[in-house]
């Protein structure tokens, strides 16, 4: 009740002008959300009610969940999904930093021409080399694997440049301090440098796993068994199966959907300042 | 060993650390983004099915590529993905960060509604546009253009809006992400600036011209150039919304990925469809190139 009064006597004070801009505002972030809501609703539905406008269903089901996680390979996808996007993500973290360290804080020849090499990479687009790639999975036996899925992003440029520009912030004094302690290199880099930065880490974390849960075309390519799909190939092969069930289609989306919004539901503060951060420095 | 090692000065240590740090990365680098861009070029100059021998034809890939009357209508599509996509989702982008920027009152909340679609697979949620697309008994866009009184419209099967109907919903999932970044870019802009400038009377409208758009320059042109790249390369969409075929209806929404795509793994033609990504290659490098020069410019 406070609760309300306060929000009335802050309404009574704003200028009628923010109240329209407020509603105007709400109403149109109202409309970004409706297709998932609507998504959402109808998963709830049945095969008889689906083609009602009712976003609230009249006789909630969870059949089209059970159908999906029965009738298909839905949950080994997710699990594809989950262990490839993982896998790769950890990869990012360990080797996007230890290169980005190692060009922030060590002297060396040829050190330019290395940042320069990795820099470069960000020129070439993923659909010029997808062509070899799957010509190098081929003869390598990788079609249909977990490896074939993951290699290709194993590493960024986009990644080591981020990285290496929050190292360069850090002062050259605490290193050296580490090192007259005895501090083995790998150590300075893994205890002292890399808990510093972990900001930057977490905003590449979350860019990463985004991107690969969502990765489309090299997936579809390097998978035929579906027992190998991530979930949006999965997902993109319903086409022939379940044409015009659409509370099933929706449920699937759903599903898919659902994991990266829970994640940002509970760290939304920290996913907007890492995509901020990582948009401002990149 | 440790006799070696004990040899040698400081520099030379660390040089050897940097190196040993790097060893395996410069392997990935080299194997997996070198080698492939090298092998991209290679095969652009060869016929090639994959299974039989390989033929060197040189520039033939690239003659009939620009022979090919479909590479310019598809070249083109990919370009309406850009040349519209791009300024309509920047405009509605700044239109909302602008105005949420002085939103204090559930700010976040707000935020969270438009940056939500950002978070979503498109391969998923272009079930749900579809869904919207469908015609009248059941199309959401349908019923509502029937209570305006508004004929029904055809969307994915009309080979003049199925371009912008799979679009939309590129636009929708890219804005939140733009408007995080518009938001992040007007804050960056010191306080000092806009006191100053109503201290001098400046008005609203003034402000937003003469401060506010000329310090958002670095930002409007990342922006422009993530999303215009973004756009060019445009395939999740195309490939699980557009009706009859692939890129259909009549090859009106098939954007250059797709086609290489097409050729690649539909027909195996290997030789064609690496040439068409060098193609891609040199278009993203122009607008890479642009932006270098843009921000130098800037600066």
């Amino acid at each position: 009740m406070s609760d309300l009064n306060a929000t009335m006597a802050r309404l009574e004070r704003a200028r009628p002008g923010k109240v329209i801009l407020w509603t105007l505002l709400f109403l149109g972030g109202v409309v970004m959300i409706t297709p998932i809501v609507f998504m959402a609703s109808t998963s709830f539905k049945t095969g008889q009610e689906v083609f009602e406008l009712s976003v609230i269903p009249d006789r909630p089901t969870l059949e089209n969940y059970v159908f999906i996680l029965q009738e298909s390979k839905f949950m080994r996808w997710m699990l594809n999904s989950l262990w490839v996007a993982t896998f790769s993500t950890a990869s990012v973290l360990f080797f996007d930093s230890l290169v980005g360290y190692t060009l922030a804080k060590f002297d060396f020849r040829g050190r330019q021409i290395v940042f320069i090499a990795i820099l470069s990479t960000l020129m070439i687009p993923t659909e010029m080399l997808i062509i070899p790639w799957y010509m190098m999975s081929r003869s390598f036996g990788w079609i249909d694997t977990y490896w074939g899925i993951a290699f290709p992003g194993l590493m960024t440029g986009f990644g080591t440049f981020l990285m290496r520009q929050f190292f360069m912030s850090l002062p050259d004094e605490l290193i050296e301090a580490a090192r007259i302690d005895g501090w083995s290199e790998f150590a300075i880099w893994w205890r002292i440098a890399m808990p510093l930065v972990i900001p930057a880490l977490s905003a590449l974390a979350i860019f990463h796993f985004l991107g690969n849960w969502t990765a489309f075309i090299w997936p579809l390519i390097v998978t035929n068994d579906p027992d190998i799909y991530t979930i949006p190939v999965g997902i993109a092969s319903f086409n022939g199966e379940f044409q015009m069930d659409w509370e099933i289609v929706m449920t699937a989306s759903c599903l898919a959907t659902l994991p990266t919004l829970l994640v940002f539901l509970l760290l939304q503060k920290f996913i907007i300042r890492g995509i901020m951060l990582a948009g401002l420095k990149g | 060993m440790t006799d070696f090692w004990n040899r040698l000065t400081i520099g030379q240590k660390l040089a050897i650390t940097a190196w040993l740090f790097l060893a395996i990365p410069l392997v990935f680098y080299i194997t997996i983004r070198f080698y492939p861009t090298f092998e991209a070029f290679y095969v652009s100059t060869l016929k090639w099915n994959l299974l039989g021998a390989k033929k060197a034809i040189g520039f033939k890939n690239y003659i009939k590529i620009f022979a090919d009357e479909d590479f310019w209508l598809v070249l083109w599509n990919t370009i309406k993905y850009a040349l519209v996509g791009v300024p309509v989702s920047m405009l509605i982008a700044f239109v909302i960060a602008y105005w949420l920027n002085e939103i204090h009152f559930g700010h976040d909340m707000i935020r969270a509604m438009y940056f939500i679609p950002f978070l979503t697979t498109a391969v998923a949620m272009a079930w749900v546009w579809r869904w919207f697309y469908q015609p009248l008994p059941i199309g959401y866009f349908n019923i509502m253009l029937s209570w305006m009184g508004i004929p029904q419209q055809p969307f994915l099967k009309s080979v003049t809006q199925a371009l912008y109907a799979i679009m939309a919903p590129a636009v929708w999932a890219g804005l939140g992400f733009q408007i995080v970044i518009f938001i992040a870019g007007i804050r960056a802009i010191p306080r000092s600036y806009f006191e100053a400038a109503e201290i001098d009377g400046a008005g609203r409208w003034q402000i937003l011209r003469e401060i506010t758009l000329p310090a958002l320059k670095p930002t409007m042109i990342f922006l422009t150039v993530v999303s215009t790249i973004g756009f060019l390369r445009i395939f999740d969409q195309v490939y699980t919304m557009s009706a009859d075929s692939a890129g259909g209806p009549l090859n009106s929404t098939k954007p250059l990925v797709l086609m290489i795509y097409e050729f690649a793994f539909d027909e195996f033609k290997l030789g064609r469809a690496s040439a068409l990504t060098v193609i891609l290659f040199m278009i993203l490098l122009v607008v890479s190139l642009v932006q270098l020069w843009l921000m130098r410019k800037h600066k």
